[in-house]
């Protein structure tokens, strides 16, 4: 490099050698340098969001429907703050980000000085690193490290905090040798152990009642990681089921999917691991929405686990064949392992439980009773399913949080990975409408669609705003039931009925809403006009804020009451779901 | 009650933990960068384990490693976790547990004052030298002793001490090493 560059200039260049075309931020007092930097030039595109929790969901939902590293750009203080949900939503999901924040010069740091906040401090424990560069000398390494950190291993957030002065700063830019970088106490391990895979293989080539569960471990793992679990579950004959993260590694089109697992899982899904001989987890964590009661967590069978997270292995649930490595490389040597010993699936040996999942099928737990007068939310769903699947565009999937993102991973189905993007570790109210515009811009012509409810799209409302700014013509297909309709379930399950604070009390008009924000307004609440009504939305060439109105009191089944064991789950045909708990209940999370 | 207690995730089931706890001394190599203590200290809150000591220094300057010693009391299984959880770290270059991997020399040093005259004063030199105390202070009405060694040996002295004017106390934490050629 022959001349010197500033602190800011070298942000923009490292985001350039590493690839980065978009970045989602918002800018003040301590960023303006790296904004000024930006501005003249034109190779990394700047989205302005409305606000920084806006950037991160639409950072990771970027990251998510890619497979690339998302980026945020903030200002100090407020600007840093208010970007932690989106970075403790990151952590739990394992999605790749990395948020530049700008911090106040290094001279006034400690002094409580304006829109100063202690940032890696703050977000030590909500990130997978974070780093306060405190020399210019150092920001191109660590630049170059914190992308090596998010995308690599277990993926997560990584903060870079940037303190004006050493955004003016004057150095020397480098690429550094990134085999050297962390070389000692950074390394993933990506090769699974393979005496562990073929003790494994060995495993399920005497299974009787085997089953895959699978999580978002596989979609992290890539393209590849999908395209050997379809090859491994065609080989094997196995049924495959799969976590709220998981969904689209598996063709839901394809026989042997049983539907998700877990709280709301389907019966066969949930009975399946709750009477398997053989589970194989492969990028899945025992999360408790899963398991249930621990103890009585699928207590016949023999347990294999990969995860590229050693500390994910045990940590729940006892396993008896631990692998630690990738899983694409590792559903790839399973493959080939099951390759060398057999060309035969287990057809015969598994028809007997082939059969009794057949059976706990034919309960269709996903059923429901439909309206004539009523538009149920579950049948929005599939008239959206059945509608996106005539448009002949790649459509992804982005949710809000509640029983509308129950419902839509029950009833909306995936064929592929990275088409489905939601907030399952944290669960954050707010995440689908940005995380739908971070959709769209990676992919300008798919159609992006957040289905939400009511509530929590009033957590993100604004950057209905960004949509409109940057012409992203995202859908958002409300299902309006007037509650915080999975509080007011619980409440129903736990609490007596008594609703307190779940209602949505004065909302705001939504068609006069998206109009007001420059995008357009559908309402429905006849179950005759829907189809038209979805087809008037996916036909409009911007952004739309459906609102339809559902179903107030309308429950998610089937249901596995936290703390019970797979076999007690609800199914919904139960009339009264305050009968099933006792007292004990009021304490459940 | 500890988050990795529950693993339900659900105050619905609590049981109680049946396995035993066990004392475990954990050597962790780390990068000396800053805020390199507060990350683990912070993942011990943040996952509800107990710290029983924690000793951090430099112990290879040209490398810019620290050694930090942690002795914590958990069951079997949390103490795996906390080794995993603490190898997940980034700048956390390995993490050994001294306890399990077999015979190890655990040693800590104190300050310890004591302020006395008469037959009390004579009482307390005799038992500093029985403990291989050594003197680094001294007036006519107080010592100040300097006593290294194991941890339940210091707490002897200094229960010994109570009754003779024992005035205060500072103690290292614990430092702790491998025995054999091999290190970590
Ligand atoms: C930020 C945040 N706050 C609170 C919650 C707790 N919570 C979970 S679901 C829910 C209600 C969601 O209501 P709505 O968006 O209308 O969805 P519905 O369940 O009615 O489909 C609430 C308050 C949460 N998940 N996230
Ligand atoms: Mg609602």
């Amino acid at each position: 490099m022959a001349d010197k560059m500033t602190g800011a200039e070298m942000v923009i260049q490292a985001l350039t050698d590493q690839g980065v075309e978009h970045i989602f931020g918002y800018p003040g007092g301590a960023a303006l340098p790296i904004y000024d930097a930006m501005f003249q030039q034109d190779k990394v595109q700047h989205i302005l969001v409305r606000h920084e929790q806006g950037a991160t969901h639409m950072a990771e939902g970027y990251a998510r429907s890619t497979g690339k590293p998302g980026v945020v750009l903030v200002t100090s203080g407020p600007g840093a703050t208010n970007a932690v949900t989106g970075l403790a939503d990151a952590l739990m999901d394992s999605i790749p980000l990395v948020c530049i924040t700008a911090q106040v010069p290094t001279n006034l740091i400690g002094s409580d000085a304006f829109q100063e906040c202690d940032t890696v401090g703050i977000t030590r424990s909500c990130t997978k690193y974070n780093y306060l560069v405190k020399r210019v000398e150092d920001l191109p390494r660590i630049m170059h490290e914190a992308f090596l950190i998010a995308t690599t291993g277990r993926p997560g957030p990584v903060v870079i905090d940037i303190p004006k002065d050493v955004q003016f700063a004057l150095g020397d830019y480098y690429k550094p040798d990134l085999d050297t970088l962390r070389h000692q106490s950074y390394r993933p391990q990506m090769d699974g152990d393979l005496d562990a895979i073929t003790a494994a293989v060995d495993l399920m080539m005497k299974a009787e009642r085997p089953i895959f569960y699978t999580g978002g471990g596989v979609i992290n793992a890539g393209p590849e990681a999908s395209e050997h679990l379809r090859e491994l579950a065609e080989l094997t004959g196995f049924p495959v089921t799969s976590t709220l993260m998981g969904l689209g590694a598996f063709p839901a089109s394809n026989p042997q999917w049983m539907g998700m697992l877990g709280m709301h899982g389907t019966y066969e899904a949930n009975w399946a691991m709750h009477d398997c001989d053989v589970m194989i987890n492969i990028g899945a964590r025992f999360d408790d929405r899963i398991t249930g009661r621990i103890d009585a967590f699928s207590p016949n069978s023999r347990k294999i686990h990969v995860d590229i997270d050693p500390s994910s292995i045990n940590k729940v649930v006892r396993v008896d064949v631990p692998i630690i490595g990738d899983c694409a490389r590792v559903l790839a040597e399973m493959v080939r392992i099951w390759r060398s010993k057999t060309n035969q699936p287990r057809t015969e040996a598994i028809a007997p439980w082939w059969k009794q999942i057949e059976k706990w099928r034919a309960v269709d737990s996903l059923g429901y009773k439909n309206s004539e007068t009523t538009i149920k939310p579950q049948y929005a769903i599939e008239r959206l399913y059945e509608a996106t699947k005539k448009q002949g565009k790649e459509v992804f999937i982005t949710t809000e949080v509640g029983q509308h993102q129950m419902w839509a991973a029950q009833h909306f189905h995936f064929d592929k990975p990275n088409h489905w993007m939601t907030s399952g570790g944290l669960g954050t109210m707010g995440y689908g409408l940005p995380a739908a515009v971070g959709v769209q811009v990676a992919h300008p012509d798919a159609l992006v669609i957040d289905i939400a409810g009511e509530a929590s799209v009033q957590m993100t409302m604004q950057e209905l705003s960004t949509a409109v700014q940057y012409r992203l013509p995202i859908k958002i297909f409300i299902l309006n039931n007037e509650r915080m309709g999975m509080v007011r379930q619980w409440q129903d399950l736990l609490h007596g009925s008594r609703y307190a604070h779940s209602y949505s009390e004065s909302l705001p008009d939504f068609v006069k809403l998206a109009e007001a924000y420059g995008g357009k307004g559908i309402r429905c609440d006849n179950p005759a006009e829907l189809d038209a009504a979805i087809a008037e939305m996916l036909d409009y060439d911007g952004p739309v804020l459906f609102d339809v109105l559902v179903e107030k009191d309308e429950n998610c089944l089937p249901m596995i009451p936290s703390g019970k064991p797979h076999n007690e789950i609800i199914l919904p045909d139960t009339a009264n779901i305050g009968d099933i708990i006792d007292e004990k209940g009021r304490a459940l999370v | 009650m500890n988050a990795h207690l529950q693993p339900t995730g659900s105050a619905y089931f609590l049981t109680k933990e049946t396995q035993e706890t066990e004392r475990h001394t954990l050597s962790v190599l780390v990068d000396n960068e800053p805020g390199i203590l507060a990350r683990v200290v912070g993942l011990f809150s943040a996952r509800g384990y107990n710290i029983e000591s924690l000793t951090v220094s430099e112990t290879e300057h040209g490398r810019r490693l620290s050694r930090i010693t942690v002795v914590v009391i958990a069951t079997p299984k949390v103490l795996v976790q906390i080794k995993l959880q603490l190898e997940r770290l980034v700048p956390v270059h390995k993490v050994h547990d001294l306890t399990a991997e077999g015979a190890s020399i655990e040693r800590e040093l104190a300050l310890i004052k004591v302020a006395g005259s008469g037959e009390h004063r004579a009482e307390t030199l005799r038992l500093a030298d029985a403990f291989r105390a050594h003197i680094v202070d001294a007036t006519v009405e107080s010592f100040v002793f300097e006593v290294t060694g194991k941890p339940d040996k210091i707490d002897s002295f200094i229960s010994l001490m109570q009754p003779l004017g024992l005035v205060e106390v500072v103690r290292t934490g614990l430092a702790a090493i491998s025995r054999g050629p091999k290190g970590m």
